[in-house]
């Protein structure tokens, strides 16, 4: 077994396809969301939604941690960049993500010195290789990257390096999910939930929303079928009158999640009051910082950084697709004047953003053409 | 950076505690598997990884499991669609 191939079986795909169906009530439409950026990627990628009645229909929700970056933090980590003595590191999908004063691609072009890299771990390397540098790393993503970071600060520590340090930008699922909620624009049946993100905090933490929100929700994995068994599952809860947390990723995610996992993001980070996210807005309690014990890893205390809240472009309708109430397709500037190579907002920058996803995979088919043109 | 890869792990590296060499697609590479020490990681497991760092195990008894409902779902589809073709009202 791979684990992959097995879960990609047209044959398979099909049938649950043929359950799906029958699972609908006839006249009712149906809305899930599938909250996970990864999802998104794997939805268009494979082209589910061609798997799917009409009447149900997938909304892409905030769980890209690229997109929710505000403008105004790429410009604090390009502010820290260009001190003489720093090299920024930060993961691929961030290169592009465009600030108020452009990229770091911009910044690197410019002279900054800023590295890709694909592990907190090898920041490291280059910190221990640079000792007369100070290393920077751009640390973003949900509870999925959150220990891994904590695990390079406390190599850090226990190695007595002193010329590394985080810039913290890590977001936590459960409030962005609230947000969505709360939020009067959309009215869903359910959501996919994050599986990766549920390989740390397990799936205990998303009981109030079956509980208190009344809304269903199914774990999911990345592959094909996972997204389709997904859909059938919470089909199949609505149908019987259920609602409860479902996991379909049991192989990967353990329902009490990874203890250990948790445990270092504990140990290193805290709770920030509150923190921006592009398109929500201030979400209290949503984001984590570096907490005191490991202050001497933490950038935003080294070094002074603007600070600045920065609007996002009026062309841009990041906020709305990352609510789901608009498809990316449905935003003014799609495709034309933002694309994957010049974006003007982060869902077109990452590979798991629904822009990005959709530009890359997505068909335009004629029903959407005429939906596309109508305004 | 969130698509996770499935590998397995070929051996544990003797001079590091805290890293494994995964085969991942055939390429072999290292990984932290610091967060999966509670578990135990031995050569022959299945990891998922996520930015160098193995983030869970791969349970192949929940996959074959969660296969076994996929593969069911067709048979149950299969059985009635047999039932429909045996079946015929019209005779007496």
């Amino acid at each position: 077994m791979k684990f992959v191939d097995e879960f990609r079986d047209a044959g398979v795909a099909r049938t649950l396809a043929t359950q799906i169906a029958a699972l609908c009530e006839p006249g009712r439409r149906y809305k899930f969301m599938e909250v996970c950026g990864g999802h998104t990627h794997t939805i268009y990628k494979h082209g589910l939604e061609d798997y799917l009645p009409e009447t149900v229909s997938l909304v892409h929700g905030p769980g890209c941690p690229v997109c929710v970056i505000p403008m105004g933090r790429v410009d604090d980590a390009i502010a820290i960049a260009e001190n003489d003595d720093v090299i920024l590191t930060s993961f691929g999908d961030m290169m592009r993500v465009p600030g108020g004063r452009g990229s770091f691609f911009d910044s690197k072009a410019a002279g900054a010195d800023i590295r890709m890299v694909y592990s907190p771990l090898d920041a490291l390397r280059i910190a221990r290789k640079n000792p007369d540098k100070r290393v920077v790393f751009m640390a973003i993503g949900f509870e999925t990257t959150a220990p891994s970071t904590a695990m390079t600060v406390l190599r850090a520590a226990a190695d007595g390096l002193d010329n590394f340090s985080i810039f913290c930008n890590h977001v936590t699922i459960i409030p962005a999910i609230k947000a969505i909620l709360d939020s009067p624009d959309l009215r869903l049946d359910g959501f996919i939930g994050p599986g990766h993100v549920s390989t740390v905090i397990g799936c205990r933490p998303y009981e109030w929303i079956a509980r208190d929100a009344g809304k269903p929700l199914v774990c999911a994995g990345f592959e094909p079928l996972d997204i389709l068994q997904s859909v059938y599952q919470l089909l199949l809860q609505l149908k019987e009158g259920r609602c409860e947390v479902e996991n379909q990723y049991a192989r990967v995610v353990p329902w009490n999640g990874n203890p250990k996992a948790l445990e270092v993001i504990g140990e290193v980070m805290e709770l920030r009051p509150h923190f921006e996210w592009r398109g929500l807005g201030f979400i209290s309690h949503s984001a984590l910082q570096v907490n005191e014990k490991y202050a001497a890893f933490d950038a935003e205390r080294i070094f002074s950084v603007p600070g600045v809240r920065v609007a996002d472009p009026k062309a841009c309708q990041c906020g709305e697709v990352l609510k789901g109430v608009l498809k990316p397709w449905e935003c003014k500037v799609f495709g034309t004047a933002c694309t994957p190579e010049t974006p003007i907002g982060t869902c077109m920058v990452s590979s798991e953003g629904a822009c990005a996803a959709y530009y890359n995979f997505g068909r335009f088919t004629r029903d959407r053409v005429k939906e596309a043109t109508r305004a | 950076m969130c698509l996770g890869i499935p590998g397995v792990v070929i051996e544990l590296m003797a001079d590091h505690d805290d890293l494994a060499m995964v085969s991942v697609e055939g390429v072999k590479r290292a990984v932290n598997i610091g967060l999966l020490q509670e578990e135990g990681v031995v050569p022959g497991d299945w990891v998922l990884i996520h930015v160098g760092f193995a983030m869970s195990k791969i349970d192949e008894v929940e996959a074959k499991a969660s296969l076994d409902f996929l593969t069911g779902l067709g048979d149950a589809y299969t059985e009635e669609l047999e039932a429909l073709a045996a079946s015929d009202i019209t005779s007496p």
